[in-house]
């Protein structure tokens, strides 16, 4: 094996979302991440010669699935698409950019490693000081920092496209750098491409005003969200199995992802929302008796003594827990029929379902600034601050402090459509 | 003859760790549909995904002992949709793993759908892939099923690139690919109304690499004809037509023998082999790496009639 790859410890796939408005690109970018890395096979590049008739292929084609939206030429949902290199393996999490993006993008960016902005270099005055950037990018760069997405990078596209590429993308870097530092953000990279020709995608720019690494390159560099494994232990209680046959006292094992911490054999640990306290007699992976089980894995866990415990239930270090029935929240409204205050729904957190209302809206954000207005309703893709009251306590924290604690989704009681994500900020 | 391939040489540590990170979200998965749900069931056809989901599951419920067997029993029966046009060895191999793990196994028959005169025929040699839709769907609807957890990967094909893990059908079984419920971190929506259900996907982030390196890993039992094998073949529109008495040769056709191995195992009227002379999973993993078709490019008749095939089965409850 070559000595030179980059020293990742950690090899799980990079889960990245693209973020771009209609025409920035995005399709034909990624479609380049994937013909360059060889994901694209002859039959379905086949399809797309065919489509051509002559011209050069169009490489957005490759990821627009459905029918409904080859008819209309746009991107109506998430799609996930896969490519690996020689160091990493990828997952793509792409968000179509139009009416629905906040939807989508919320979608995409819960759980993503990385978001990739586009930034169309063709829309801005490059000369213009400061040099406005365009509300999307903005927007984009602000949604996924909401969701914590732990590395932004701009993409300035379609280089090919401009007279004097050096200057116009210093500008534009110091357009986003200063945007960024306004908004809190820390940018992971900003890499200048044209994904229509390929340069800097996957094959590093030959170009004296710019040395940094392709877009490629710094993805590959970029790590996977971790879990914190050191400090209290945190599992949410997925599932409860008894071993073996019959109904006697077999000792029962409880399954669930260890949101963070470490469990091991002997640790002490208290049950919410019970709070009895027990020792761990036993831990499990994937059907066998290991020594520990660490966050981001599904631990089996086998108490010393015989519990009252089911799933929606939490396993944690004693005294850690805080439980609240009154919480405050970031709210972000993903269903066609707006918030109501007062009205019951569904929230699940971790794996419990209760019953909770919307208190109050106190805000809506300003979806270009992020600046929070006096409003009291949200409608479709909008965002807002929340006090959220449920029928039992939960063990929210804060989501910034932990996403497993942290996040519950809303769901309509009648439509049992996801109509809302919760960010929790603090009890209430 | 070179030295035989050994899977170490193919999965350096990037990959086993990964396959590793795939392993734990496919059990989480598993684990969630069991718990979420009444009455689940695991689609087992015998082929390859299917029986890569049925290792996953035994590892999700049951407890490895000292000879290397998962002991106790799966807490869902295993669901498989006979066309009766599916590859005698892998109804066998089926009837053979179910045996030997004591699983319980639901069959719904094709035939008895096309008796009870809910699937009509156009002709006698049509692809049944398609007709298969009614049959399960009648079957969920005798068991009582809720959801049904399936080996569908978004790498396959487009229109599944947008599914969700967990995938909500309406009452008459339908896919609405516009009604998608959006799908964050994982807090799943399991919520479903009477007489609706759920496909569940343990492995829609698997690559078709991904499944063969695992298979490998894990010494996976799979049907014969995943292997080398010969066969007898009729060449038609660039693929390889297993010779059966459902696709017989048409006018001016030639019949001849050709060492190959199926990437896919479906309905025999639809299903193709392709040349190999691979005859373990290691040796399918190096071929993999150097693929230059699709999975479902090089094997699947059905696919290749309109870039929307897929969708449209799909939207109709196809799995």
């Amino acid at each position: 094996m070559s000595a030179v790859a980059t020293p990742i410890k950690d090899h799980r796939a990079l889960r990245f979302l693209t973020a771009g408005s209609v025409d920035d690109g995005k399709s034909t970018l990624i479609g380049r991440l994937l013909f360059d890395s060889r994901a694209i096979l002859a039959d379905q590049l086949d399809t797309l010669e065919k489509r051509a008739a002559g011209a050069p292929i169009d490489l957005s084609l490759l990821t627009d699935g459905l029918e409904a939206e080859r008819e209309q030429g746009i991107t109506i949902d998430v799609a996930y698409r896969y490519f690996a290199t020689k160091q990493r393996k990828f997952i793509i999490a792409d968000a179509p950019g139009h009416e629905q993006y906040t939807r989508n993008m919320v979608t995409a960016a819960a759980g993503s490693d990385a978001a990739v902005v586009l930034v169309d270099i063709t829309k801005l005055d490059t000369h213009a000081i400061p040099l406005p950037l365009l509300p999307q990018t903005r927007r984009h760069a602000l949604l996924a920092h909401l969701l914590r997405v732990p590395s932004i990078v701009f993409a300035v596209n379609k280089l090919d496209a401009v007279s004097d590429p050096a200057q116009a993308f210093e500008a534009v870097s110091t357009a986003l750098r200063e945007f960024a530092k306004q908004a809190g953000i820390e940018v992971a990279g900003i890499i200048p491409v044209s994904a229509l020709r390929g340069d800097n995608v996957t094959q590093p720019l030959d170009a004296t005003w710019y040395s940094g690494p392709s877009l490629l390159q710094l993805l590959e560099s970029l790590p996977a969200l971790q879990e914190r494994k050191d400090g209290d232990l945190l599992i949410p209680v997925q599932y409860v199995s008894r071993e073996g046959e019959g109904t006697g006292n077999q000792p029962r094992s409880l399954y669930g992802r260890v949101a963070h911490g470490r469990v091991k054999a002997g640790d002490t640990v208290q049950l919410f929302p019970s709070n009895q306290i027990a020792t761990v007699a036993e831990v499990r992976l994937a059907g066998e008796v290991v020594d520990v089980v660490e966050a981001g894995q599904s631990a089996g866990v086998v108490l010393d003594r015989q519990l009252d415990v089911s799933r929606g239930d939490w396993i944690a270090t004693p005294q850690t827990i805080h439980e609240a029935q009154r919480f405050s929240a970031t709210l972000a409204w993903l269903d066609t029929e707006p918030a109501v205050v007062g009205r019951k729904y569904w929230v699940r957190h971790g794996n419990r379902w209760v019953q909770a209302r919307i208190a109050s809206i106190e805000s809506r954000l300003d979806i270009h600034t992020l600046e929070a207005i006096e409003a009291h309703q949200l409608a479709v893709n909008e965002i807002g601050h929340v006090i959220i009251e449920t029928q039992q306590p939960l063990p929210v924290e804060s989501y910034e402090s932990n996403r497993v604690g942290g996040s519950l989704i809303i769901v309509d009681p009648a439509s049992n459509r996801t109509s809302g994500a919760l960010l929790v900020k603090g009890a209430a | 003859m070179n030295a035989p391939l050994t899977i170490e040489q193919l999965l350096p540590a990037l990959d086993h760790s990964h396959l590793d990170w795939l392993e734990e979200e496919a059990i989480f998965i598993l684990r969630e549909t069991v718990a979420a749900f009444e009455r689940p069931a695991l689609l087992f056809s015998g082929g390859k995904d299917s029986c890569v989901v049925l290792r996953l599951a035994e590892k999700a419920f049951k407890s490895k002992g000292k000879d290397g067997e998962y002991k106790g029993r799966l807490p869902f029966p295993l669901l498989h949709v006979d066309t009766g046009h599916n590859f005698p060895e892998v109804i066998e191999f089926r009837d053979r793993r179910v045996a030997e793990m004591g699983e319980r196994l639901v069959v719904g028959h094709l035939e008895d759908s096309i008796k009870r005169g809910t699937v009509r025929l156009s002709h006698p040699l049509e692809s049944r892939n398609g007709h298969q839709t009614v049959a399960l769907l009648e079957a969920i609807e005798e068991h009582r099923f809720d959801v049904l957890m399936g080996g569908a990967r978004r790498d396959e094909e487009k229109a599944r690139a947008k599914e969700r893990i967990f995938s909500h059908r309406d009452s008459f079984g339908q896919w609405q690919p516009k009604e998608q419920r959006p799908e964050l971190w994982t807090l799943f929506n399991t919520r479903i109304k009477p007489g609706e259900h759920m496909r569940a996907f343990p492995i829609s982030n698997w690559t078709e690499l991904d499944v063969w390196l695992y298979i490998a890993r894990e010494n996976i039992p799979l049907p014969s004809l995943y292997y080398k094998h010969e066969r007898q073949v009729i060449r038609r529109k660039g693929l390889l037509v297993p010779l059966t008495e459902v696709t017989p040769p048409e006018a001016g056709e030639t019949i001849e023998t050709a060492e190959v191995r199926f990437r896919t195992v479906g309905d025999m009227t639809c299903t193709c082999p392709v040349e190999s002379p691979a005859t373990n999973a290691t040796e399918i993993v190096a071929e993999t790496l150097k693929v230059t078709v699709s999975e479902r490019g090089a094997t699947r008749m059905d696919d290749r009639t309109s870039d929307a095939s897929m969708e449209r089965r799909k939207k109709e409850g196809y799995f």
